[in-house]
């Protein structure tokens, strides 16, 4: 069995117990988008503000494991601030470190290469690929993510 | 306890295995519990001496085959109680029989409007297909909600029960333990004119079972919860409901007749039985009830009964504040299914931590979403145990569970 500390590295958590940018924004300007985890009931609850194709502010909520937990925190504030197309870029590189293929829902960076992305904290959830049933708890923040800023563009 | 575990143990081969390097201890029995070996071999045996297709061969083996199929049949029939063979009526799992019920039943007997009286404590397979039936055809859904305590809340019941046609609730919570006053709710529900069903899923196993004590009209469980093999359940039904009811699956099987224009059903049980059965593992249930009879279902109730208490006593005494545990604290009032809180740490962290002590418990919202919002979240982690679970697995998990605090607590 891979060591229990490949998954619960530090970095990870210290974002479940100080998670960032926990919280609510106001629907609208921001958007809402939940998403669920119909095997254990885990939900997140994304926030964004998408003004001019930049991620003005994230939040999140919701009940979930240390890994959901941790990976809601280090997405939003990897995200936060940054455009689009750069988080499509981070979508990618995360997926890619989770041996997931590409979501053909999932829209493909529109330019730049995701392998140059530099995932930061992020890195440490390369651990959960060792505990294959955990990967759904740290690619859960990120499809929610992606469905609440499509909304926001749509409705934009 | 009345059980020899130690023997007991030793029917089960899996047991043997190791997990991690370590003993497995495996406390997830109401997911599903594991394979004695005259379960195994009753199983191989079909295949290896009488395998060949039911009902319609005139040679020896069929005739044989047959013959084991029917002989599953009586011996379930007298497990729970029931006067004919004809009363059980096989299916995949507690799951499709239920929805046999929704399906045949209810599709004939209720229309928009009709209540059918449910609980908070269900099971999703006792909530969906009458979610399905209120989208289809407009029945009422009501719910009997449950106390602080874990049992249901009866105070009301009296309301929730005017004008209903059906009662249908989990005999045994496969979240809290709960054993609800099945005889009790059968009467209240016939005072009312309703007819009751029981989800007997967490019962059979664990209870001695009279389906006439228990007053119901209809009652369905699930064979691999009870020793038996995956693939295989049970609707007992009072034989004038099955004979009324129209069929379920149509196919081969349940037809006495078909032409250009129509066909006709066989009789009960084989009118809901479409298709090839599960012929090998209602042989394998065959010899399941066998085993569990061999045990005496008093004796397993009474180790049940045992361990849950030393259970209790000593998560509460090791943990104290840090534990919540869920449901009756009266193990008399319960069966050994224990979900628990621990310290806030999230029931994913705890299984996953434990896991690497070899034991398994199950983490997550247990099928019950609408009783989690109830419990006020989002999943739980759940000890369940059976025959062959003893002191020493408790004591296993008891000493597992504070290893989470390394990660978890600061
Ligand atoms: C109370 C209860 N009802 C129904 C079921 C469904 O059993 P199955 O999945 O075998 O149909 C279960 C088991 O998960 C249960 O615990």
């Amino acid at each position: 069995m891979p060591d229990l500390e490949d998954l619960y590295r530090e970095i990870i958590l210290d974002h479940y117990r100080n998670p960032r940018n926990r919280g609510e924004l106001d629907t609208p300007p921001a958007v809402r988008a939940e998403g669920f985890n119909p095997l254990c009931g885990d939900e997140v609850i994304i926030y964004v503000q998408v003004a001019d194709g930049v991620i003005e502010d994230i939040k999140f909520g919701g009940q979930g494991c240390s890994i959901s937990q941790a990976s809601s925190s280090m997405m939003s504030a990897a995200v936060k601030g940054r455009t689009v197309e750069e988080l499509q870029q981070f979508n990618h590189a995360f997926r890619s470190m989770m041996s997931i293929e590409p979501d053909p829902d999932d829209p493909a960076p529109t330019n730049g290469n995701s392998a140059d992305v530099k995932l930061g904290d992020l890195e440490a959830l390369k651990g959960v690929v060792k505990f294959p049933v955990r990967i759904k708890c740290a690619t859960l923040s990120w499809h929610t993510l992606t469905q609440a800023v499509e909304e926001a563009q749509a409705t934009s | 306890m009345a059980l020899d575990t130690a023997a007991v143990r030793a029917d089960f081969p899996i047991m043997c295995r190791e997990v991690h390097g370590r003993r497995l201890v495996y406390l997830d029995s109401a997911a599903t519990s594991h394979k004695p070996r005259p379960v195994i071999d009753a199983v191989t045996d079909y295949y290896e001496r009488f395998n060949s297709n039911v009902h319609r061969g005139s040679y020896q083996l069929a005739v044989e085959a047959t013959e084991a199929l029917e002989e599953a049949r009586r011996k379930v029939a007298n497990f729970i109680g029931a006067d004919q063979d004809s009363e059980i009526v096989f299916a995949k799992n507690a799951t499709e029989a239920i929805n046999l019920v929704a399906r045949t039943w209810g599709r004939a007997n209720l229309g928009p409007g009709d209540p059918v009286v449910i609980t908070e404590l269900e099971h999703h397979a006792n909530i969906v297909p009458w979610h399905m039936l209120a989208a289809e055809q407009g029945i009422e859904l009501r719910w009997i909600p449950i106390r602080s305590d874990g049992h249901l809340d009866l105070t009301d019941l009296d309301r929730l029960l005017d004008g209903a046609r059906l009662l249908s609730v989990a005999a045994v919570s496969n979240v809290l333990g709960t054993i609800n006053p099945i005889r009790q709710l059968a009467d209240a529900a016939h005072d009312a004119g309703a007819l009751m069903m029981v989800d007997a899923s967490q019962y059979t196993p664990h209870l001695p079972t009279d389906v006439k004590e228990m007053g119901a009209d209809f009652v369905a469980f699930t064979g691999h919860k009870m020793c038996g093999p995956t693939g295989i359940g049970v609707l007992w039904a009072r034989p004038e409901l099955l004979e009324a009811m129209p069929p379920f699956l149509g196919g081969g099987e349940m037809i006495l007749n078909v032409t250009k224009e129509g066909f006709s059903t066989a009789a009960v049980p084989w009118k809901f039985e479409a298709g090839t059965p599960p012929i090998a593992e209602a042989v394998g249930l065959g010899a399941a009830v066998d085993y569990l009879t061999g045990l005496g279902m008093e004796q397993v109730r009474e180790h049940e009964v045992a361990l849950t208490g030393y259970a209790l006593r000593t998560l509460n005494q090791r943990y104290g504040d840090d534990i919540t545990i869920h449901g009756p604290t009266e193990p008399a009032e319960r069966g050994g299914v224990l979900s628990f809180e621990y310290k806030g740490i999230h029931p994913h962290d705890v299984a996953q931590v434990l896991d690497r002590s070899g034991v398994c418990v199950r983490a997550g919202h247990h099928c019950a979403k609408p009783l989690m919002r109830v419990l006020g979240c989002a999943a739980t982690s759940r000890a369940s145990m059976y025959v062959y679970n003893d002191e020493s697995d408790v004591d296993a998990l008891a000493d597992a569970l504070g290893e989470a605090d390394v990660f978890f607590i600061e």
